[in-house]
Parts: structure tokens; sequence; C-alpha cells
């Protein structure tokens, strides 16, 4: 069973008379979230969705064309692991995004400009924060679960950490709490081939007919092989030719692999911003919660709440591989908070935690299922 | 287990572990024992790399991590744990030796439960048949068993000793897994299973 037509709805969330304030100490005057939410609130069984890099609001469900489904579909729905006849599921596009919720494309109140560069850095503190208006808003105490993969994970964790009496159960999948050098270079790669995209004009592109579309397009070419494991990169397209049986020894897209990265990169530039693009994989890169000065005392109030965290790994996963969702259970684990983890067996890398692995999806069910006879 | 019993061997395990104590079962299983414990008071933590096996821990709502006991152990920090369990695991592991070690960094108390391989049923099999013994404790044929490392009692505990562990307390248990009552005469031969609380020597 799948969840119906959806609307994404927009809420502000912060205003003059009540700014939301961000860990850099910069503060934002106005800000407005967009969000879905799927099933029925009854008070106990709200679960947040937390979405990566590069996700929306819209998870599940569809906008009408039933054939073009929310980007968490395979999850979220009645019977599914997130199931909605049990779970109100909310999801939200998140700070410093680009659709719909306030990001550098946003219009600076102080200037009737958009902020462009003047938006402020983001942690992921800063994401949470957010969110956690959202659910204020929504009158939600408190969470059944917070579920997220890569940097929906990694809000998922920081969520654990900083209110754990908001959240009984945290699902981390493929995330890290701190990237390694590797992660940080393909990251600085990805914004150097923005930045000195000479339709970058310094950030300022706003307004100009220009955006760097070419070094966005090239930004997520390179990200996405790192999306993909080797071995389902060469089941997808081995050395096939795109449009022909024998190579034409030239600089063009010959190969199929070639063509879906063009298109990968292409299609990306119609839903995503670079400004967005730079400010959250930044937020990635200083990421380390684990290395904060109020971390252990962040570690003991949430083995005090009793939230229970499940950690996942996919073996196949070399953007974030099982070391890192490794470092997060043994934290956790060491502070006495009852952690779940697990590496899952499969072919297709990072991406996995997007797609319905029966083995993942059997682990998130039973993960929530088991909470959920406790909290009745 | 709905009726709030549990496998006899593990009801004597669960007998050996102080109430509200932190338990690390390594080789949890299904996590029976923890889900016990956790109606005793306990915190506990359970170690399964089994598929079903961890599936059914999470979904009774135990905490269970899938590692490695050959490699991963150090994932946990000294004295992290009042108690580790070993419950008819042991002899599963590549490195015994190496794990009982961990046990003994990881809690100040253990309780490992182990088939005994010189009881008088086994050396029957070996000695009149001439045939890798079959039995209650260790149902498999020698070529698909996961006991890899079996042992007899006096050889399990030279193991405990040599890595610094002494037995505080040792239960005998017969194939119907009840007590022997008198553990002295022969038993060696007469204990299908061994249940032993152990310590660090000081």
């Amino acid at each position: 069973m799948t969840v119906g037509p959806v609307q994404t709805q927009r809420v502000v969330l912060a205003t003059p008379d009540d700014p939301l304030d961000l860990a850099s100490g910069r503060r934002l005057r106005h800000v407005e979230v967009a969000y879905e939410t799927y099933g029925t609130f009854t008070g106990a069984n709200a679960v947040f969705v937390c979405h990566a890099l590069t996700g929306d609001a819209h998870a599940a469900g569809h906008h009408g064309d039933p054939a073009r489904r929310g980007w968490w579909d395979n999850i979220i729905g009645p019977g599914r692991p997130l199931d909605t006849d049990r779970f109100f599921v909310v999801c939200a596009n998140l700070l410093g995004g680009c659709q719909g919720t306030t990001g550098p494309s946003s219009i600076d109140p102080d200037t009737g400009q958009p902020y462009g560069m003047d938006f402020p850095l983001l942690s992921v503190s800063d994401l949470v924060a957010a969110h956690r208006r959202l659910l204020r808003r929504l009158d939600i105490e408190r969470l059944h679960a917070v579920v997220g993969g890569s940097l929906g994970g990694m809000q998922a964790l920081s969520w654990a950490l900083e209110a754990p009496t908001e959240v009984d159960a945290t699902v981390i999948v493929a995330a890290s709490s701190r990237l390694s050098a590797q992660n940080i270079a393909f990251s600085a790669v990805a914004r150097e081939a923005i930045m000195r995209d000479p339709d970058f004009q310094g950030g300022a592109y706003y307004g100009t007919g220009r955006s760097p579309q070419v070094g966005l397009a090239v930004a997520r070419m390179m990200a996405h092989i790192t999306y993909l494991s080797e071995a389902a990169m060469t089941a997808k397209f081995g050395r096939r030719f795109q449009d022909s049986d024998t190579p034409r020894f030239g600089f063009g897209v010959d190969f199929q692999v070639e063509s879906y990265l063009r298109h990968q990169g292409e299609s990306f530039l119609a839903r995503f911003d670079a400004l967005s693009y730079l400010y959250l994989s930044r937020a990635l890169d200083y990421y380390d919660p684990f290395a904060e000065p109020d971390a252990p005392a962040q570690l003991a109030r949430a083995a005090q709440a009793g939230t229970r965290a499940l950690v996942l790994s996919f073996d196949t996963d070399w953007r974030f591989d099982t070391s890192h969702s490794l470092r997060i259970a043994r934290r956790l684990e060491h502070a006495g908070v009852p952690t779940t983890f697990r590496e899952i067996a499969s072919e297709t890398g990072h991406d996995s935690f997007l797609l319905p692995i029966p083995e993942y999806h059997a682990i998130v069910d039973a993960f929530l299922d088991a909470g959920r006879d406790r909290a009745a | 287990m709905p009726d709030g019993t549990v496998r006899p061997d593990l009801e004597i395990v669960s007998s050996l572990v102080p109430r509200g104590s932190r338990v690390l079962d390594l080789g949890c299983g299904q996590g029976d024992l923890l889900e016990y414990l956790g109606g005793q008071g306990c915190r506990g933590t359970g170690v399964e790399i089994d598929k079903e096996a961890f599936l059914a821990s999470v979904r009774r709502g135990v905490a269970v991590l899938s590692l490695d006991l050959d490699s991963d152990l150090d994932a946990f920090a000294d004295d992290s744990y009042d108690v580790v369990v070993l419950s008819q695991t042991l002899q599963t592991t590549r490195r015994p030796q190496h794990v009982l070690t961990q046990m003994a960094r990881i809690a100040p108390a253990g309780i490992v439960s182990v088939p005994n391989f010189a009881f008088w049923r086994h050396r029957v099999e070996l000695m009149l048949r001439g045939r890798m013994p079959v039995s209650a404790e260790l149902p498999y044929p020698w070529y698909q068993t996961p006991n890899i490392h079996l042992s007899t009692l006096p050889d399990t505990e030279a193991l405990m000793a040599e890595v610094g562990l002494i037995v505080k307390h040792r239960v005998l248990l017969d194939e119907q897994h009840r007590r022997l009552r008198r553990t002295g005469l022969a038993s060696n031969a007469r204990a299908a299973q061994a249940v032993y609380r152990v310590g660090r020597r000081s």
C-alpha cells in the first residue's frame, strides 16, 4: 500500500520577535519551513524523517502524478516500516535548502534582496533547531522516532544528543559523526567546481540571469560517483557504449556511464541551487558532535532519558563506510544509550539507504515496532 | 518468552546475575536471556552476528550489536559492564582464548556455559562406535557444526586460569539440564554441560 496524494505545506517558524539563533551566533529573523505529513497524529506516534543533502519535504505519496512518488516512498506508507496506519510521519525541507525552506536564495528581510553569500554558515544543530520549532508548531511534544540516512542520520544523531527527552528512538543510517579527509576532499572539489564557474560571480548570481550551472552539474556528477559502489556501476553500465556497439574514439559522451552521469548532473540543475549545495555540504564537513565540549554531558543526558538508537551501515558504502557507523554506535554504547548496530550486505553502496533492501527494512520495522509496544 | 520462563540453562545463567547489573551477552541469540534479565532490572546489551537471531532480538526490544566476537570486542570499554555472559558460545569462536581475555577486560565478572566434550555419552560414541559424537548438546555432524572448539571441563578450566580468571562457582548439568547433585565423583564424565561464574584473579 502507498500514501496517496499529498501537499507540501509551509509555515513561518521564526519572526523578528522570535528569531532563530544559530550555533554561529548569527540569527535568522525570518524562517519558513516546507513540510509534509502522512498518517494521523494520536499523541505518541510521531516519526520525524530527516532528509539527506539534496532531498526535500516530499518523502512519500505524490503531487498529482501517481507515477512520480516522494523520495522515500518505499519505506513510508500503510504496512511499510514507517507505517502510516500507525505512525504520523513528518518530513521537512532542511534549513539552508532550496525547496520551500529558508536558505541562501531566500529574501533577506534586512535588505529585501536574496541573501546569497550573506546567508549565515549553518551547522547540523541549526538544521535540527528548525525541525524542533516545527515540532512545537505541530503540538508534538515527543517523537516516537527520528529517522534519517546520510546527512539525515546526522540530524537524527544530533537531535538525540541535543534534546533526548524529545526522542524515544533514533534511527541513524549510512551516516557519519565526523567526515574523513577523503570525504572532505570530495566535498572540496565539488565546491571548487561551483565556485570557479565564471557564472558563480562570487556568489552574487541571483537576479543576474546566470548561475554556476556547469559547476553545480560537475559537483553533482562527482558526488553521484561516491553514492554508488563499483560493483553497482559495473552491473548497471559495464563498459557498454551509449549509442553504438563499437567505440567512437572521441571526447564526446560515448560510454553509458558518461551519459548517465551527465543526465544526473543536468536534471539536478532544475531542482537545486548552487549556494544551498555549498552551505549544506559545508555543514557536513564541520560536523563533529562528539568533539564538542558539551558532548559528554549530552551523552549522559541521552542515556538518562532512555532514548534508544539504531545505527545501520551498508558493506559496499564507501562514502560513509561501516567504520563511521561503528564510531557512532560505540560512542552511544559507551555512554549507556541502548544501541543496536548492524552492517547490512548490499550491492548498491551509499545509495542503499534509499532502497528497499529487505533486511534493512525488516530491521527498521522491528526496531520501531519494539519501541511502540514498550511505549504503549 | 511470553509466560516469563526461559530455557533451563538460561535460568541457571540468569540466577547467577545480580539484579540491576549491566550485562553484556556475547552471542545473545534471539535475546531471550536479555529480555528476561530486563525484567529483573538489568540493563543489557547483546552481541549477535546471525541475521535472523539479530532481527529477533531487535523485535524483542533488546539492544544488540552485530559484531564478530573474534575480532570486534575491542569496541567495548574496560569495565563497562558488571557481567559478561558467554552462553553456549565459547566453543563456536575461532579464538576462545582471545574472547575470554576480552571478557575479563570488559567486566569484573563473567558467566560461561559450555558443553562438555568428555560427557560419558560422547566418550561411548567415540570409543565404541569410533564416530564423532552427535548428542542433545552437540546436535550437528562434524562437517557442519558451529561448535569448532570443543573442550572438556578440565580443558576449559585450564584456559580460564591461563587468562587470569578464577572459577567462583560451578554448576554441572545433565542431559535434561538438571543440576547434578553430587559433583565430585567423575563429574567430568557425568556432566553434559557446565555453567561457570568467574571473576578476575586479584
